[in-house]
């Protein structure tokens, strides 16, 4: 009976059920995620003792300083952003015809069987993939068979590789929410401005692309923040490019220098805080 | 809109030659896991069943497989757990509050992955003093498991409105009784949907896996990792990469089955 009598005194008392509900995942995820995350911010501030490779709790500006200073970390970051500007520029080029052609030109069947076509690669393990463009790009990989009667190379491992591994990657994340955006125009609209007059390029010009720019840039920040943070593929198909993400990486491993990696990785979460800043006004916020 | 048949027809080939590539990357790791060349050289000079059979009598790479279940398993409990809970206060209660504690289950999968890797990764072993094992392994793919239980439960929750819940307290149920049958039993599909998204985000994890995975604990990712640079070992990498992809891509299928046959019926 005593879950009766717990009823009986919850039942009134809206804010102890909010509370009830809410205690155990904020906890966690307050205790586990935003202490981690403050202590890493703080850690930027500290320092590496230089024998022992232990942190120590001795507050200085160096770290800071040294990345937004010298001249690797300003290399590397511009590095990083023309990557993912050139991987989220290629996924939005790809992804407007391809959404453009489910939403309005397929037929409910086979839109239908597209949207399972284009998902379900997006849950294909990450690495499986990275390590499918490895073999693709190889020296006597698949796309140098293709390319060579045509008398073209493999690009190889590299910059270009990177863009093309990474913009593989993200497409799927960027085809859902303009595909969602034109599936939001009504056909009711097209064919009025077809009856007023205007051919099919006007009406695209016109009408679609001012309302789905929303949903054009919710994709491009999953293209754009998911390259800002990687260090993986690169790893695997970068040759000997380093991206803000392998900085991190060597810091925290290799050089054992974890304010140091902290500090670095303040940039990237400046420029996604940056972009979502800019892009917010825009509504696409809300269409992720 | 009135499309000329040129456009259709380039729009169509836009889309399907897109598609193909999509699948290609794909299709050439599952022949690869075929082919009788050891260096992923293309064509496959030859078709063996070797690989198959040397990577299913792998120790470590079977071994990861159990670890990989185990840790997804263990973390889509806590997830469903945590995530049901959170979907509940959010979609049904108005408090202060609400857009932070939004915020909080988004960041950890919204943040890049590194970030939130050495952030744990400095938190369980400086702050903490906690050595790295399978268990911190666990609390961070719970972590930002979390939200896709939420996303499921929340978007189930809102289409499903409170009138029936109304009408049990109404007819004398108590909160409890409410939930469990009434509130659940409706919820349910959702939450398996939810816990299957979350068991396959944390079976595919690679980036937060490699900062808080203690010595000795190797996930599937991880083995794939430490093995794609040995040259011996390609092929068999190739066929653990196939049944990767098969055993993340199923459980996606399960559940947007599910979400989409049972959205139908609730929201009616």
């Amino acid at each position: 009976m005593t879950t009766h009598r717990a009823s009986a005194f919850l039942a009134p008392r809206r804010r102890l059920q909010v509370a009830g509900l809410l205690t155990a995942p904020v906890a966690w995820l307050g205790l586990v995620y935003v202490v981690a995350l403050a202590a890493l911010l703080i850690t930027a501030f500290w320092t590496v003792d230089g024998l022992t490779g232990q942190v120590q709790i001795q507050w200085t500006t160096d770290n800071v300083v040294e990345v937004f200073t010298e001249a690797l970390y300003r290399t590397v970051t511009l590095r990083t952003l023309g990557i993912a500007a050139a991987v989220t520029v290629i996924d939005v080029l790809i992804a407007i015809p391809v959404a453009f052609f489910m939403a309005k030109v397929a037929g409910p069947r086979a839109r239908h069987l597209l949207v399972i076509a284009v998902l379900a690669p997006l849950w294909a393990s990450y690495l499986v993939k990275v390590y499918a463009w490895r073999a693709l790009l190889s020296a006597d990989g698949l796309i140098g068979w293709a390319g060579a009667p045509f008398g073209l190379d493999t690009p190889g491992y590299g910059i270009t590789g990177v863009i093309l591994t990474l913009s593989y990657l993200w497409l799927p994340y960027v085809i859902m929410p303009i595909y969602a955006g034109f599936d939001r125009v009504p056909d009711r609209l097209l064919e009025a401005s077809a009856d007023l007059g205007a051919r099919g390029g006007i009406t695209l010009m016109a009408v679609v692309l001012p309302m789905i720019r929303p949903a054009i840039i919710a994709g491009s920040i999953f293209a754009f923040c998911l390259s800002l943070g990687d260090y993986i593929t690169v790893g695997i198909v970068g040759g000997t490019t380093q991206m803000l993400g392998n900085l991190v990486y060597t810091n925290v491993g290799a050089a054992n220098n974890l304010p140091l990696a902290a500090a670095i990785s303040l940039i990237p979460i400046g420029i996604i805080f940056v972009y979502l800043a800019a892009v917010r006004r825009t509504g696409a916020l809300r269409s992720l | 809109m009135q499309l000329g048949p040129a456009t259709r027809a380039v729009l169509g080939i836009v889309t399907t030659v897109t598609l193909a590539l999509i699948y290609l990357p794909l299709f050439v790791v599952l022949l690869n896991s075929f082919s009788t060349s050891e260096s992923l050289s293309w064509p496959p000079p030859g078709f063996t069943l070797e690989w198959w059979g040397r990577a299913l009598q792998s120790t470590g790479a079977l071994e990861a497989l159990g670890t990989s279940v185990a840790v997804a398993l263990a973390a889509s409990a806590i997830a469903l757990v945590l995530g049901t809970l959170a979907a509940m206060a959010l979609s049904r209660y108005e408090f202060f509050g609400k857009e932070a504690v939004n915020l909080l289950i988004v960041l950890p999968i919204a943040l890049p992955g590194i970030v939130t890797g050495i952030a744990l990764n400095n938190a369980f072993r400086t702050m903490m003093g906690v050595q790295l094992s399978v268990w911190t392994l666990i609390i961070a793919h719970a972590t930002f498991c979390i939200v896709t239980v939420y996303n499921n439960a929340f978007a189930r929750l809102n289409a499903a409105g409170t009138r029936l819940e109304d009408a049990s307290m109404d007819l004398g149920a108590g909160l409890f009784t409410t939930f469990r049958l009434v509130t659940f039993p409706r919820l349910k599909s959702a939450l398996v949907a939810g816990g299957l998204l979350a068991f396959a985000l944390s079976f595919d994890e690679i980036i937060v896996t490699t900062f808080t995975a203690g010595n000795g604990v190797t996930t599937l990712p991880l083995w794939i990792l430490q093995n794609m640079f040995r040259p011996s070992q390609a092929p068999v990498v190739a066929v653990i990469a196939v049944i990767l992809v098969v055993v993340s891509v199923v459980p996606i299928a399960i559940a947007q089955r599910l979400t989409a046959k049972d959205a139908a019926t609730v929201s009616r």
